[in-house]
């Protein structure tokens, strides 16, 4: 269901970005680049005491008249940007969480492999095809 | 090319050097790089290489094809044979030994390539010989090799005794092994040309070396029996190349055995792809495994730390990538860390890969860690361990996999914890019976109203009255003497009055309060009374109660009213604080609906003329307007009872009223009798009695709650009326006690003790009480809800 999956790192740079091959990748590359503004201004307006409380989950970032954008940090402020369709509305605000948790947990899971230098691109097998297996709906 | 027909020696020596060469593992082309080794081996001049290689066709070619090598390796016999390089010659000589590749020992070769080329049956023989390296027997060498091996899994670096190259030449091997091992200390680097010696030189390598790493590798072949090799020359035991791989492998695992050595074996590996299953680990593959996996981690049954896994790795040379997906295949629980199965699973994909194998997208399902540990359980010692435990250090390997061990070993914790829950949904609905015990509760323990800690709170403070007034009426009798002689004899007793008060029939009781007139008395006149009735009571089942220590309080009084008894006897009269005791419980204002009208009427009467008595405050007695008659006992226990008697305040304020009773004796009576009837009260008066409460009645309450109580709640406001009737009746008994009995200090001292026993326990009866309120309470709204939503619905 997710048109474009993007996976950013601390540092704003992407670690992971895939989109449908579909659309002008480029335009999904931008939006994603664009959200991380709003993602930052969502993160600082928690306020700093809460960040332990502070929900993973963002919500909506922000729309746009064919897409929705939504968001997703980690405690290692490593961000989940997910743009979605928006003439898909049977997407609720559950199934997101649940990407978003799928999503999660796959990074884990990538953390987890020694061989993975964190920073790095991640080529993960595993989590390409966790990501296609979110995408594929779409297509 | 020509046709090319090789005697099955020659065959045999073909595909295994063949094998040798394709380091690759494609079974189709050897690297170019190996056969030029081996012909260097050949101790060919180069010329001569060249020219062979001209002649076989892979210049033409590019490569070295199947048949291009075997026709190279045939030439080279013919070169090594002295005859003139010709294609004709292959297929022209006949005889032609099989050539020879030069490594280091010529002569051994030779010995070999002759005991190859005379000896196709003992290749055969040897193949059967050799005790077959799980099914690697790819050809005899390959057995040859896997003999070596074994001694190299054995990791003893010198046995010669295995590689038998063939049990033929019982020239020792060891000598060739030790040559060999001299050599490879030496010829470190020189992998290559040993390897070019060819399968012969394998298994010497491997005895040398004695690392086991190569043996695993090459145990993990599970090629087809030699013989088939032999059958086809299509089939290429792609194991084979494990042979030559020995050397190489060997070479490096003498040098180094350390961890470093892996690289070789995993070089070696390289070529151990299973032949049936390509996933599937043999039993020396898995033996080397284990044994890598103790360099790193010494505890079988421990994990290696993604970090020494990454490095151990890494020194298989593979990209990093490929190491990634390997090692995202086989960390099965996704823990960062490997077990001997996990371990066993990625080293088998690394080898698989250097093989030239693909990584699976997947997990094999033979590398499954649940089904490594089945297979090998047998193998390896500790394998059964480790299918054996279930909680290795943080996980075991069963556990790891999604496998039956792990899933048995939880189903129990499972339904354990199932079985915990049942027990609590148990325990609550055991719990909500509790409150029912009071009602259920026998009188039948005079011996301390002790017994029955909650419940027997109605009855026995009943009982009580009952007995307390039976007891007053005694020392009505006797008064005023007899209360002093009684009670020096009868402190001990006083227990046993209690009891007795408990017990005391209806009848007895009665008459025993009925005898005391002045219900304003004190508790110690009650106490004395009670003493009395002891005396009198002897028959009653209460003599054989025990002189109760009077600390019990009587956990069942926690009727109102038996508390009160006591604590206003204590307060009020000193003295006669014992046959305050006596009355406790009067009562527990448990709810009796069909009954409460009745005695309440009186009881409120009886209260109310205790009260008077006491004159206790209703603050301090709130439940017992009764105790209030006796302020006696107010100053003493007041305190502690009033808190705890608060059902039976709502009642005692209803026996306030009653205070203004001029006889509150004979209401005391009547109430006594009125309860005595409420059997069930009685049953908790002895209860209440014996904690020597006074058996303050909470005559109003007892009326006011059936007002105001629903149906559930009658029953305990009739008992509590009752109670309070008979504490009414006690405390009405009481006041005229302390007259007579002022003088024994002792006494008093007694009693008074045994109020504030009974006041403990009134008290708790009242808390009890106050908690069946609560509930009865909570079912009275319950109800009303229910009705307020059928209300609605009855319209429609």
């Amino acid at each position: 269901m997710a048109v474009c999956v993007a996976v950013i790192a601390k540092e704003n740079y992407p670690l992971y970005i895939r989109s449908t091959p579909t659309e002008n990748e480029l335009k999904f590359h931008y939006m994603v680049h664009t959200s991380l503004d709003v993602v930052d201004e969502k993160i600082s307006a928690m306020g700093k005491a809460l960040v332990d409380q502070r929900e993973l989950y963002l919500g909506l970032l922000y729309p746009t008249e064919d897409y929705k954008v939504y968001g997703y940090v980690t405690n290692s402020k490593v961000k989940f940007v997910m743009v979605v369709d928006s003439s898909n509305t049977a997407l609720r605000d559950n199934e997101i969480r649940s990407m978003f948790r799928k999503l999660h947990n796959s990074y884990t899971d990538v953390m987890c492999n020694p061989f993975y230098n964190p920073g790095d691109r991640i080529q993960s097998r595993a989590f390409d095809n966790m990501v296609t297996s979110m995408m594929i709906q779409v297509c | 090319m020509e046709g090319l027909t090789l005697s099955d020696a020659e065959q045999k020596y073909y595909s295994d050097l063949f094998s040798y060469c394709d380091i690759e593992s494609t079974k189709k082309v050897v690297v170019n790089g190996r056969v030029l080794e081996l012909f260097r081996a050949a101790q060919l001049p180069n010329d001569v290489v060249l020219q062979i290689m001209e002649l076989c066709g892979a210049t033409r070619l590019g490569y070295f094809g199947r048949s291009q090598f075997y026709i190279a390796l045939k030439l080279v016999a013919v070169a090594q044979s002295g005859f003139p390089l010709r294609v004709e010659s292959i297929n022209t000589v006949k005889d032609l030994p099989l050539p020879r590749f030069v490594a280091s020992k010529n002569e051994q070769e030779s010995r070999h390539a002759a005991s190859y080329s005379s000896d196709s049956e003992n290749q055969g023989s040897y193949s059967g010989v050799i005790p077959p390296p799980p099914g690697r027997g790819q050809v005899k060498k390959g057995s040859v090799t896997h003999d070596t091996v074994q001694p190299r899994t054995s990791a003893d670096a010198q046995e010669p005794a295995s590689p038998v190259v063939s049990p033929q030449q019982s020239p020792p091997t060891s000598p060739h092994t030790w040559r060999k091992h001299s050599r490879h200390p030496s010829g470190g680097n020189s992998e290559r040309p040993l390897a070019g010696s060819g399968p012969f030189w394998s298994p010497f390598g491997e005895a040398q070396s004695g690392s086991a790493g190569g043996d695993a590798v090459w145990s993990g072949h599970s090629p087809p029996p030699p013989q088939e090799n032999w059958v086809s020359f299509a089939d290429t035991p792609p194991t084979s190349t494990l042979l030559t791989m020995h050397p190489a492998s060997v070479q490096d695992q003498t040098t180094v055995r350390t961890v470093a050595s892996a690289t070789t074996a995993i070089e070696i590996r390289r070529q151990s792809s299973s032949y049936d299953d390509p996933w599937k680990i043999t039993d020396e593959q898995r033996q080397y495994y284990v044994n890598q996996f103790k360099t790193i981690q010494p505890d079988l049954n421990g994990f290696i730390p993604g970090s020494a896994a990454k490095e151990f790795f890494t020194k298989s040379k593979l990209p990093i990538l490929e190491l990634s997906h390997i090692w995202e295949l086989s960390d099965f629980d996704k823990d960062g860390a490997l077990t001997l199965d996990e371990f066993c699973a990625a080293f088998h994909l690394v080898v698989a890969r250097k093989n030239g194998y693909d990584l699976p997208e997947k997990l094999p399902e033979s590398l499954m860690p649940k089904l490594i540990d089945l297979e090998d359980s047998a193998d390896v010692g500790d394998q059964p361990g480790e299918v054996g435990y279930s909680g290795s250090p943080a996980e075991a390997p069963p556990s790891k996999s999604p496998s039956m061990p792990s899933l048995n070993q939880t189903w129990p914790e499972l339904n354990q914890s199932s079985e915990q829950w049942e027990t609590f949904s148990e325990r609550s609905s055991s719990s909500q019976t509790l409150t029912q015990f009071d009602s259920n509760i026998a009188p039948a323990d005079p011996d301390t109203a002790i017994v029955h800690p909650v419940p027997i709170r109605m009855t026995p403070s009943k009982i009580h009255m009952q007995e307390m007034e039976l007891k007053r009426t005694g020392s009505d009798h006797t008064n005023p003497t007899s209360p002093l002689l009684v009670k020096p004899s009868d402190l001990s007793e006083e227990n046993k009055i209690n009891s007795s008060v408990k017990f005391a029939s209806g009848n007895t009781v009665a008459d025993g309060y009925s005898s005391s007139d002045s219900f304003t008395s004190d508790p110690e006149q009650i106490g004395s009374n009670v003493t009395r009735q002891r005396s009198h009571s002897g028959t009653s089942p209460d003599t054989a109660a025990p002189p109760p220590p009077p600390p019990r309080p009587q956990p069942s009084h926690s009727r109102s009213s038996s508390l009160d008894m006591n604590r206003t006897f204590a307060v009020t009269t000193g003295q006669q604080q014992t046959g305050v005791v006596a009355h406790p419980p009067a009562v527990p204002p448990r709810p009796q609906p069909s009954q409460a009208p009745g005695p309440t009427v009186h009881r409120p009467v009886d209260a109310d003329g205790l009260m008077t008595h006491t004159s206790t405050s209703p603050q301090q007695i709130p439940e017992q307007p009764n105790f209030a008659d006796f302020s006696q006992f107010e100053v003493f226990a007041a305190s502690n009872v009033n808190e705890e008697q608060d059902d039976e305040a709502e009642k005692h304020p209803e026996v306030l009223p009653v205070e203004k009773a001029s006889d509150p004796a004979s209401s005391l009576r009547v109430a006594k009798t009125d309860s005595k009837t409420e059997e069930k009260t009685a049953a908790t008066a002895p209860a209440n009695v014996s904690k020597g409460t006074t058996p303050l009645a909470p005559p109003p309450k007892p009326v006011r709650r059936r007002l105001k109580s629903e149906d559930e709640l009658r029953p305990e406001v009739d008992e509590h009326t009752q109670k309070t009737g008979v504490l009414a009746a006690v405390l009405a008994s009481q006041p005229s006690i302390p007259r007579s009995v002022g003088k024994d200090k002792k006494a008093i001292q007694a009693s008074i003790r045994r109020n504030k026993e009974t006041n403990t326990v009134l008290a708790r009866l009242n808390s009890e009480l106050q908690q069946q309120l609560k509930d009865v309470l909570e079912e009275r709204i319950s109800l009303e809800v229910q009705l307020e939503q059928l209300r609605p619905f009855s319209h429609l």
